[in-house]
């Protein structure tokens, strides 16, 4: 069994002349939230298909599970909600959970236990002989995350699982997320909503114009501090000492702080006690911790339209 | 294969749902009724006036020729409107993304539907031209013969044209599509008209003008071929049968033309569907 779930080196998807991706590499582990963030328009749809085999890169290659990509085998093992989950509305919930269980060669005992079980788990057991066209986006949403849990998925693709949602079923996707971290399945979690992402995800990758920018994990201890110290003699030779400790060490104009990131959290009371111990006399010292909102504008910029 | 059998079924229980299965059922069942006693009628009027065998040939030749040219029409039609959305309607509703990212092969997904309206016009078209047979029978008394070949070249129309409307599906939009095989059909025709008249009036120019339509698009063939085995009574007289006649048969060579032709059309939407990105 291979470390990861997704493991993809330059993939590239050109249009004619419109690059959609560049060169997307990303790994991400067996059981690792991760989610994928970037501006409209940045390539994370045809990124995603891509990995899925719907379509087909330029250059570049990909794993899914340890299977190429377009694998059937890899395919039984992945559950996938699409953004624009239509699906045929001419069939009820239970009958349309158990078509796709067919699809993924389930035998009928196993699809009548699982079938009630993930109508209820969406909260839809009261709705299991309504034709889905009765049903409302929110709805439609929570039985199409039923259809991607169907195989019980060692990998899970949510484009924009909540847009739909209202708080409670926003709610419940993040249960159902945290549910599956505990089962140790991967998840691809494509979405708008950074503070959902910022609760669920482990690891978060920001693309643009289909280019990895950067990669950060979300709960790492070992990630960038960046800090605000305020002593009483802020002099050059100061400044030109805490270079030693972190990178981007500047004066704020005007409030007469000094701004600079700490390597890691660890830092930040060795810094102090140097500090103190240089004799200088120590006002504030304040550890900056970014949403991931300010994350997000200050890697992918927001100069981006939409 | 199993896999192809659950899009077919599928297919088929989407037609029923959508009720297109039973409109298309019970409105045939009308035009049936109204052949039967239209049929009827005229049978009794002709024996009434004492009509010889070639008038009662003309008259009831003509309706039953003109009700086989409506249902051929009628299998042509169904095969498109059916069909035309299956594809690339599922495409331009995202419906795909769900269905070919599961365990399955891109091909068994359109083989299935494939299938699944084969079936659908099979049911229909041996309603249609097996109602107008045996009613003819039974009104008239006289025999029909070649009922297994007509039916077959009939229905044969059909899958060729579903055929076409699979694959245009596979890269056309639908309304690009449904309008591309509405075309093809109307070529054949004009093409099939061309050849038949220009054979009475022996120009060679026309004859082959009409047998590079029908390698174009062999539907019109099929449907002369099936008229020319189904015609009660071979008229040697040109529009003996009104304008529903066979003046020139088409070779055995042609209909197995038509035959590949729709097995071609079909594999390569078979692999243009696995090609393409969605």
């Amino acid at each position: 069994m291979t470390e990861f779930a997704i493991n993809a080196t330059g993939l590239r998807k050109q249009f004619g002349e419109k690059t959609a991706v560049a060169n997307l590499t990303l790994q991400v582990k067996r059981g690792e939230i991760f989610g994928f963030l970037g501006p409209n328009g940045a390539g994370k749809t045809t990124s995603i298909k891509m990995l899925l085999g719907l379509t087909s890169p330029t250059a570049g290659s990909a794993t899914l599970l340890g299977r190429p990509l377009g694998d059937r085998t890899a395919r039984a093992k992945i559950g996938f909600l699409p953004e624009h989950f239509r699906f045929h509305e001419w069939l009820t919930a239970a009958e349309f959970l158990d078509f796709h269980g067919r699809l993924y060669q389930m035998p009928t005992v196993e699809r009548r236990q699982i079938i009630p079980e993930l109508l209820a788990l969406v909260g839809l057991q009261e709705r299991a002989d309504t034709p889905l066209r009765a049903f409302s986006k929110g709805m439609l949403q929570r039985i199409g995350l039923a259809q991607a849990l169907l195989n019980d998925p060692e990998l899970i693709f949510l484009d924009e699982p909540t847009s739909g949602l209202d708080p409670l079923g926003r709610r419940l996707v993040r249960d159902i997320i945290n549910q599956l971290r505990q089962r140790g399945t991967a998840v691809f979690l494509n979405s708008h909503l950074l503070s959902e992402v910022e609760q669920t995800c482990d690891r978060v990758t920001f693309i643009r114009q289909g280019d990895v920018l950067d990669t950060v994990s979300l709960h790492d201890t070992i990630a960038a501090v960046p800090v605000i110290v305020r002593v009483g003699q802020p002099t050059p030779q100061l400044l030109a000492e805490l270079a030693a400790f972190g990178e981007g060490v500047r004066l704020g104009v005007g409030d007469g702080r000094i701004h600079l990131t700490l390597p890691h959290e660890a830092a930040l009371p060795q810094l102090a006690s140097w500090l103190v111990a240089q004799g200088h006399t120590l006002y504030e010292l304040t550890p900056q911790s970014l949403t991931l909102e300010e994350r997000f504008l200050q890697i992918v910029g927001d100069q981006s339209e939409g | 294969m199993q896999t192809v059998l659950i899009f077919a079924e599928l297919t088929i229980r989407e037609t029923q749902r959508r009720k297109v299965l039973w409109v298309s059922l019970l409105l045939a069942v009308g035009f049936l009724t109204i052949f039967g006693v239209g049929l009827s009628l005229i049978f009794r009027e002709l024996a009434r006036l004492g009509a010889g065998v070639d008038d009662m040939d003309f008259g009831l030749g003509a309706l039953f020729s003109a009700a086989l040219y409506m249902v051929n029409f009628l299998v042509i039609v169904m095969a498109l409107l059916i069909s035309v959305t299956a594809v690339s309607g599922e495409i331009d509703s995202h419906t795909i993304e769900a269905l070919v990212t599961k365990p399955v092969r891109r091909w068994e997904v359109i083989l299935g539907k494939w299938l699944g309206f084969a079936a659908i016009l099979t049911v229909y078209t041996v309603l249609l031209v097996g109602g107008v047979i045996v009613l003819y029978r039974w009104q008239t008394g006289f025999l029909v013969s070649n009922v297994l070949a007509g039916l077959g070249l009939m229905l044969m129309q059909g899958l060729l044209v579903l055929s076409l409307t699979m694959l245009g599906g596979t890269r056309l939009s639908t309304l690009a599509n449904g309008v591309l095989a509405f075309m093809m059909v109307g070529i054949a025709f004009i093409g099939g008209w061309v050849e038949q008249i220009g054979s009475l009036l022996q120009s060679e120019t026309a004859v082959n003008i009409g047998i590079v339509t029908s390698l174009i698009m062999p539907t019109e063939i099929l449907w002369r071929q099936a008229l020319a085995l189904l015609q009660p009574r071979v008229t040697t007289a040109a529009f003996a049968s009104g304008p529903f006649m066979v003046l020139s048969q088409p070779s055995d060579l042609m209909i197995g033309y038509a035959v590949v032709y729709t097995a071609v059309l079909l594999l390569l939407s078979l692999v243009a569907f696995s090609r393409r990105d969605l």
